[in-house]
């Protein structure tokens, strides 16, 4: 029987489908019978869903009317500076 | 102008990408850095301490693109060629200040040698089940639990409170949306490594997020 340790220590490996059939069925089998694993799987989501929203800083005017200089340079095939 | 050779496959997924960075599309070029450069930035910090230098890096890796695409075959996505340019040059700028990571320590499992459980031990019995389940966490409305400004800076602080070689893999996967693929092709890790690495990242993530929202209730 799968515990509730093993499913917190499995649960990586089961989100990036990287189980065994036999194993990750083991595994959806404890959460349908465990509320805290339920949870817990549920929490790990979130914190990736959570990461994955984090806001990006933008590219600062200048650093970017730099880049497309050199980048039009480059293009004209001059030597960089 | 000259006409640049595109040396990469007719089925890569960046030809045409890479055709017109060659071509001179300076539309192209725009997006890309605007969408590379929080991400170039945040792994040239894993290397140095000031902004300014990554900005550096960030600059000399666009010059370095410049003078290697034609070159390019596209053996590794552009982005993981790119990204990978942008480490050595990082890592060059931290090691002059003395304040480099050592890749080693991006590629390797780290300081973290053995076991690291994903949870306390202590709220598992001994039959491996909870002792209390971890409490579910709060609906906040109206706006969401993922929509909160104030948790986001939770998950924000947990991530940079990680050692560099968990926050690289979890910045890049669970942040960047990469592929495992990508992941392991950058940094030279298998996808058994990349895979404990993550793991480890979520699980101390999301145990800082839970101090945060409260811990367990009784069954």
């Amino acid at each position: 029987m799968l515990g509730c340790r093993e499913l917190t220590e499995t649960v990586t490996d089961y989100l990036e489908g990287r189980m065994r059939l036999w194993d990750r069925l083991r595994f959806q089998f404890h959460l349908g019978l465990c509320k805290g694993c339920r949870t817990y799987l549920d929490q790990i989501r979130t914190t990736v869903k959570m990461t994955g929203r984090l806001p990006e800083a933008p590219v600062p005017p200048d650093v970017e009317n730099a880049l497309i200089e050199r980048f039009r340079d480059w293009k004209r095939h001059d030597p960089a500076p | 102008m000259t006409r640049y050779t595109n040396r990469l496959p007719p089925d890569h997924p960046d030809r045409e990408l890479v055709g017109r960075l060659l071509g001179g599309d300076e539309r192209a070029f725009t997006e890309l850095v605007r969408a590379w450069y929080g991400p170039l930035m945040r792994m040239a910090r894993n290397f140095v301490a000031s902004e300014a230098v990554a900005e550096e890096a960030v600059q000399e890796t666009w010059l370095e693109v410049f003078k290697g695409l034609e070159r390019f075959e596209g053996r590794s996505s552009l982005r993981t060629w790119v990204f990978r340019i942008l480490m050595n040059r990082a890592r060059t700028r931290g090691e002059r200040e003395h304040r480099s990571v050592p890749f080693s320590a991006l590629a390797g499992t780290g300081e973290d040698r053995g076991e690291e459980p994903a949870v306390d031990p202590s709220r598992f019995g001994p039959d491996g089940h909870w002792l209390a389940f971890p409490e579910e966490w709060p609906r906040l409305s109206p706006e969401g639990l993922l929509e909160s400004r104030e948790l986001a800076g939770h998950v924000a602080s947990a991530i940079d409170a990680l050692p560099a070689n968990l926050r690289a893999v979890v910045e890049l996967r669970d942040r960047d949306q990469w592929s495992s693929e990508e992941v392991c092709d950058l940094l030279g890790i298998s996808d058994a490594n990349q895979r404990v690495l993550l793991h480890r990242a979520r699980s101390r993530v999301r145990q800082a997020l839970e101090s945060r929202l409260g811990k367990g209730k009784t069954p």
